[in-house]
């Protein structure tokens, strides 16, 4: 039970995030009005999005100093779940921009960076696929996950700024904190994002549990 | 001694590359005709190739140039030439050098391929050294992080579509930049104006070539 303790605090974290996030009061904003509760769904996708692939990213070079079945199978659940988060990120995100923005796709440059990185990942399970051998597959990927997440860096936090969005924070416009994030809003967001979160890393704990056991299956029969 | 390796390895591409020269001049030939397929699919009405369209043509065709140039850096060498640099040199070297190697004959074909674009499709750059300028690291840029990924694609089984998915993704940051640099130089632009992008450029390299740099002896090994 010890051990569980934050399984429960994501379930918790999260069923207070929902029904928080649905019922609580909300600052009033033009344009925005209702749709400004995405900000617990949407936003959280990102920041557990980056989280899992930065765990990815870890074990990946933890493989390439040890390499064991454990490094890479984590690393490839973790990337596996990072896009799960980052497709959930982009259709939250295009809903937020159709009520908001107008347009499902507005050629925002933090739009097109994260296709962009999503379609860098989609590479890395179309790269683990193509090898046979295990022991080359979890190597080349491994390489192949480090390479992309130097490139996902310049790509999602240095190019959009340098740039004008529609997004909050960039070319101009303020960012949530300095004008409109205030404290009823902070008080679901920041369980949401934890929430979200330790959700991801449940699920690659599962799944990288899961594939561990069905090679040791392979392995014994 | 790295040095010094680096300068032996890139002086045996060279004369390898000297001595059968189909593949150069496959790629010569690759992007001539590739421009003269563009000239002929604009040339029936000339007006409509704005100047951004110009811009965005060209790098298309330096992206798609240097895809199939630097693909074959490590698909053509054999394995048994493969096994003999392994005993001989250092991984660094063999990477380092095939980045300067690759960025030295993207350089060419570039320019190339701009001279000939410029004269067939007319030349509407105000501010020839910039745009020259935004080709040169162009050229550093593209084989610096292509040089790495024809390394993991050439390890696989279908190398050859593996090399345009994982690269496309990864140049795409670059190629914004460069895009949006030589726009500026297309309208002769003040100088001061491309240097966010220019800075933005260098620092991807850097990142580019130390990863390439850390991560290629995992790589070699296998």
């Amino acid at each position: 039970m010890k051990k569980h303790w934050w399984k429960i605090l994501a379930v918790l974290l999260l069923v207070f995030t929902v029904v928080a996030g649905m019922l609580s009061e909300v600052p009033r904003l033009p344009i925005l009005n209702e749709t400004i509760r995405n900000l617990y769904f949407h936003v959280p996708m990102w920041f557990g999005m980056i989280l899992i692939l930065l765990v990815s990213f870890v074990y990946s070079i933890k493989y390439l100093k040890t390499p064991t079945t454990r490094n890479d199978i984590i690393a490839a659940e973790a990337a596996k779940v990072g896009i799960l988060f980052g497709v959930l990120g982009i259709i939250t995100g295009m809903e937020w921009a159709k009520f908001t923005w107008g347009d499902y796709w507005s050629n925002d440059p933090k739009q097109n960076a994260s296709a962009i990185g999503l379609l860098i990942y989609f590479a890395y399970l179309v790269l683990r696929s193509s090898f046979n051998e295990q022991q080359q597959r979890a190597r080349i990927s491994a390489v192949y996950n480090i390479f992309a997440f130097a490139a996902l860096i310049p790509l999602l936090f240095i190019l959009p700024r340098l740039t004008d969005s529609l997004h909050p924070g960039n070319g101009g416009n303020p960012g949530f904190n300095s004008y409109d994030l205030d404290n009823r809003l902070r008080a679901v967001f920041y369980p949401a994002v934890i929430g979200w979160t330790l959700l991801g890393v449940w699920i690659v704990n599962i799944k990288s549990r899961l594939e561990l056991l069905k090679q040791r299956l392979y392995e014994t029969v | 001694m790295l040095f010094k390796e680096i300068l032996y390895l890139i002086q045996k591409d060279l004369v390898l590359e000297w001595r059968q020269k189909y593949a150069f001049n496959g790629m010569l030939l690759y992007v001539s005709s590739t421009v003269f397929v563009c000239y002929l699919s604009f040339g029936l009405r000339s007006n409509v190739l704005t100047v951004p369209v110009w811009n965005a043509v060209l790098w298309i065709i330096l992206l798609f140039t240097s895809v199939n140039a630097i693909a074959k850096s490590f698909m053509q060498e054999s394995r048994g030439r493969l096994l003999y640099f392994y005993s001989i040199v250092s991984p660094q070297g063999v990477i380092l050098a095939k980045i300067i190697y690759n960025a030295m004959l993207m350089l060419v074909l570039a320019v190339i391929c701009f001279l000939f674009y410029a004269l067939v499709l007319g030349n509407p750059v105000q501010d020839v050294p910039m745009f020259l300028l935004s080709i040169l690291l162009g050229a550093i840029g593209f084989s610096t992080s292509l040089t790495m990924i024809s390394g993991i694609a050439a390890k696989a089984a279908n190398s050859s579509t593996l090399m345009a998915v994982l690269s496309f993704p990864v140049i795409v940051p670059m190629l914004l930049m460069l895009i949006r640099m030589s726009k500026n130089a297309l309208d002769g632009l003040d100088r001061s104006t491309s240097l966010d992008e220019l800075l933005t450029l260098l620092a991807i390299n850097m990142i580019v070539v130390t990863v390439s740099y850390i991560l290629f002896p995992y790589l070699w090994r296998s």
